[in-house]
């Protein structure tokens, strides 16, 4: 019972970073209806980013991260205005290769300059002690677990490690956040409008570039978190990283259907549990495989996703 | 069957239901062979979802389509185009990246017998039907005046030939009734006139049967025999084009009170 | 009298003629050219690669160019022909007891690749053509990734008391067990017989080419298309949009099997991983780049493409890079608005008008 929990908080763990990297996913294609195949590796530019700030003795953790998000959010915003800008009104599948080529791109660069040899990442919770649960007699107690144990001899049944831990707590206030933004602020309203009907939003006295700008500038500054996270909870990082998580993400984001905010979340959560609780109970090399069976299962009962909305054409 | 007198389409209590919306409400009509016949009615009363039900895009709630007799309710788009009859949609939707001979083409193929194998391996049969069928459809575009522009791309004609090439590939599915969905939207005078009298010819040429659905009234009062009128889903008069357009309730219903 | 014919030939018909001479011709003289020792062994060995890329761009191109569906699973497709005939040929070359003739033995491996992947076809066809459009794209690719993921864990052992089959591990074998050959390794993969060279990868291009010529141009192809461009149109004039789409996705899928086929039986070792997602969508880039729906166009995008990086090896790490900023530049450079509008103005500049009819007049002249 217990390793079930255990199983499920480290699902939720991954979910949650699934959920980060979907939201950016799902935010670009409700805005510019493109898929953004170059969101994955902008993770693994956001992962490079933290490491070698952090290899420098006189940068703080904390300085670490803000560099990352800055690179990304940058990043973010150049590809978006140099290669996919030019391309708004041209066919959808011409801005999916160009966002494919703007993915090898990225991991070309990362390759020439940081070389196919996997890096060790330091996590961000290095040194951090776990959580554990304990049971005495018939009350649980979480504490954080010192050297100097007060309950010595009793062995805990749970062990959170802090980057799990950190990995929801952290995805939990940013959706808090992003949701309060979207719903409460001008620029979020903005948002909205324009992924409902860009021309009427425009009509409307809405900057519509300035809107898409600030939406893959949030994307890829969520890319950057999620980064952060997956590489302190998966201590390594090729330029390769990125292309998997990026490619579950987008999956967590037609799952719950794609240009639904809550979709992502919903579905990049549900991603990360099926899939580590596949690795524990069925197999760990099949995980993939069930995780995209699921995927058309949902698909084919529910064809635009969990919380997707049904658009019929007009005849 | 084929009578002068019976009806060749009859609709009998035909509902639909969108949500709590009746859109379409016990709608009868009877439109008898040969006849030109329109459905008029204020923006929103319905007439496009009632094509919809006739050509089984939408499935109606409650009562009953018959063509030649025959209960076609609830049949699905291509069972109803091949037991007789063939639509073109207020928002031209032609094949835009293919050939004008092909969107001709495209309407023929249900008649002919080849298989796909056939067609790889170009078979003997292929060839022979291929080339009654590109006769046929050079035919066809002749009588709508498009034969000189077959192998354009059907995208790159005018508005008003896209119109016709509609139609043109309607009939190419050999149907019993024609079914034109606002043929004259966006048609200045001059083309409206044009586009009448290709109608008339249609109906004489292939011994048609057309129900049309318009707003210009100019057109429908020069060519229609008879008229449904509908307002918010139900009919509001019905009967011969003169006496129907005369109606104080019909002219209410467009102009207001 | 014939060259009139020619002349007066639909211009379809024309078009693809020249295609499949064209690529005849071409891989024909390389072939020759190669077994005569002209070639170097650098481009000997890309011309197999070529040609099996080839077949699953024109492949690929008959569901994303033709039916206009995003597929990004053909890899799957590949996968499974790859598997099946591998395992085919090894089964057949380990058991003493058929004497099967190897061009024999390896036909049969091509076909039931071909028929296997189209098994597939139809069986993820069914449930999934009903999707559109990105969600159709997102399905196809978890479909590749499935098919990855089950051929790297699929075990297939022979020795003297027949096949043994497992699945994420080895199977276990009785006590009795002697000459043990292990055909399918999960993970490491397989070793089929190595029979594909380019002649015969020419001669299965051309077949299927010539076959997605022919069914293009024909009242299925036709239906296909029409679907593409209006699926509500297509259905109002009786065209059965599900039995259309699904013909040309199965279609697709059985030639991607063959080129699989062909894969599996040019390398000596072959692994499942090979076949994930970026393997599909290098091929989708090849057609996309090529142009939908048109043959020609994938054939030499794929040549240029496939060749290109390869024969810049020694620029190194820097090919790859080069590649991604010359694939970006074309694509915004072929479909902005804006330089299409450019294009546009220049085109019907005085100068460049001048020009045009100054060609138009000597081709007209060549003809007369």
């Amino acid at each position: 019972m217990m390793s079930f929990v255990s199983y499920l908080v480290n699902g939720l763990s991954l979910g949650s970073i699934y959920a980060l990297i979907a939201l950016g996913y799902t935010m670009v294609y409700g805005i510019a209806k493109m898929l953004n195949f170059a969101h994955g590796d902008i993770i693994m530019v956001g992962g490079y980013a933290a490491l070698i700030t952090m290899a420098t003795t006189w940068c703080p953790v904390w300085l670490a991260i803000v560099i990352a998000v800055v690179v990304c959010t940058v990043l973010g915003v150049v590809i978006e205005k140099v290669a996919y800008k030019p391309l708004r009104g041209a066919p959808p599948l011409a801005v999916l290769i160009t966002a494919i080529g703007v993915s090898y791109l990225l991991q070309n660069v990362a390759l020439l300059t940081q070389t196919a040899n996997p890096k060790t990442f330091t996590s961000i919770a290095a040194g951090a002690p776990p959580f554990l649960l304990v049971f005495e007699g018939k009350a649980p107690l979480f504490f954080t677990a010192a050297a100097d144990s007060p309950y010595g001899d009793l062995k805990p049944v749970l062990t959170i490690s802090m980057e799990t831990f950190l990995a929801i707590v952290v995805s939990i206030v940013i959706m808090v956040l992003l949701t309060l933004f979207i719903n409460k602020t001008k620029a979020g309203k903005a948002m909205l409008a324009c992924s409902e009907d860009k021309g009427a939003a425009q009509l409307m006295g809405i900057n519509v570039n300035g809107t898409i700008t600030l939406t893959f500038a949030i994307g890829s500054a969520l890319a950057a978190v999620a980064a952060v996270l997956m590489c302190s909870t998966y201590p390594q990082i090729t330029p390769y990283t990125g292309s998997m998580p990026g490619i579950k993400a987008f999956v967590a984001a037609v799952f719950g259907g794609i240009g639904s905010i809550p979709g992502a979340m919903i579905g990049g959560v549900l991603l990360g549990v099926i899939e580590q609780l596949s690795k524990a109970y069925i197999s760990s090399q099949l995980s993939d495989a069930i995780v995209f069976l699921v995927l058309i299962i949902v698909l084919v009962v529910r064809p635009t996703g969990i919380l997707g909305r049904k658009i019929n054409e007009k005849v | 069957m084929s009578e002068k007198n019976t009806p060749i389409l009859e609709v009998k209590e035909l509902s639909i239901q969108f949500g709590g919306l009746r859109a379409v409400d016990g709608l009868n009509m009877r439109v008898k062979k040969g006849q030109l016949y329109g459905l008029i009615g204020p923006n929103g009363a319905g007439k496009t979802t009632v094509f919809n039900m006739l050509t089984g895009v939408y499935k109606p709630t409650s009562g009953g389509i018959f063509l030649d007799g025959v209960n076609i309710t609830g049949k699905s788009p291509v069972e109803i185009n091949k037991s007789g009859i063939a639509r073109t949609f207020q928002n031209i939707r032609l094949f835009k990246a293919m050939s004008v001979i092909d969107n001709v083409k495209v309407g023929m193929q249900n008649r002919t017998k080849y298989t796909t194998i056939e067609g790889i391996l170009r078979l003997p049969r292929y060839f022979k039907e291929e080339k009654q069928m590109n006769e046929k459809a050079v035919e066809l575009l002749k009588v709508f005046d498009l034969d000189g522009e077959k192998n354009q791309l059907s995208a790159n004609l005018p508005y008003g030939k896209q119109r016709k090439l509609e139609i043109a590939r309607a009939l190419a599915t050999n149907p019993k009734l024609l079914l034109l969905d606002e043929p004259a939207a966006g048609m200045n005078p001059n083309e409206t006139a044009e586009l009448m009298d290709t109608i008339r010819f249609v109906r004489e040429k292939f011994d048609m049967t057309i129900l049309l659905i318009e707003h210009d009234m100019k057109l429908v009062a020069g060519i229609c025999e008879e008229l449904t009128v509908l307002n918010f889903g139900q009919e509001l008069a019905q009967g011969e084009t003169s006496a129907v357009l005369n109606d104080p309730k019909v002219i209410t219903a467009y102009l207001g009170d | 009298m014939k060259r009139f014919k020619v002349m007066t030939m639909r211009k379809q018909t024309k078009n693809n003629l020249i295609t499949f001479v064209g690529a005849a011709v071409l891989f024909f003289a390389m072939a020759a050219l190669s077994q005569a020792g002209v070639l170097n062994n650098k481009i000997t060995g890309l011309l197999v690669p070529i040609g099996i890329y080839v077949i699953l761009a024109i492949s690929l191109n008959l569901t994303v160019g033709v039916l206009g569906e995003l597929s990004l699973g053909h890899a799957g497709f590949m996968c499974v022909g790859a598997y099946v005939s591998g395992a085919v040929s090894l089964v057949i070359q380990n058991s003493p007891n058929l004497a099967v003739p190897d061009w024999l033995r390896f036909a049969l491996a091509i076909v039931l690749g071909g028929i296997m992947a189209a098994v597939f076809g139809v069986l993820i066809g069914i449930p999934v053509l009903r999707l559109r459009g990105d969600y159709l794209a997102i399905v196809t690719l978890g479909f590749g990734e499935i098919m990855k993921s089950l051929a790297n864990n699929i075990y297939l052992v022979m020795d003297n008391n027949g096949l043994h089959f497992g699945f994420t591990q080895a199977p276990e074998l009785g006590e009795n067990s002697e000459g043990a050959k292990e055909l399918l390794r999960g993970p490491i993969g397989m070793s089929a017989p190595q029979d594909t060279n380019i002649w015969v990868v020419s001669v299965v291009l051309l077949i299927c080419l010539a076959a997605l010529m022919m069914f293009i141009d024909s009242k299925s192809g036709r239906a296909c298309m029409a679907v593409r461009d209006n699926y509500i149109a297509a259905q109002s004039v009786g065209i059965n949009v599900t039995k259309f789409r699904l013909m040309a996705f199965t279609i697709s899928a059985a030639i991607a099997g063959v080129a699989g086929a062909l894969y599996s039986h040019s390398i000596s070792l072959l692994a499942a991983k090979k076949f994930d997602y970026n393997l599909s969508i290098l091929i989708l880039v090849f057609v996309v780049l090529g142009g939908l729906g048109s043959m020609r166009g994938s054939i030499i995008a794929t040549i240029i493409l496939y060749a290109l990086p390869e024969i810049f090896r020694e620029v190194g790490n820097y090919r790859m890079l080069i590649y991604a900023i010359v694939l970006i530049g074309m694509m915004i450079f072929n479909n902005a608005p804006f330089f299409i509008q450019l294009r546009e103005r220049i085109g019907a500049s005085a100068p460049v008008r001048k020009l045009k009819g100054i060609f138009k007049k000597k081709k007209a002249g060549g003809v007369e």
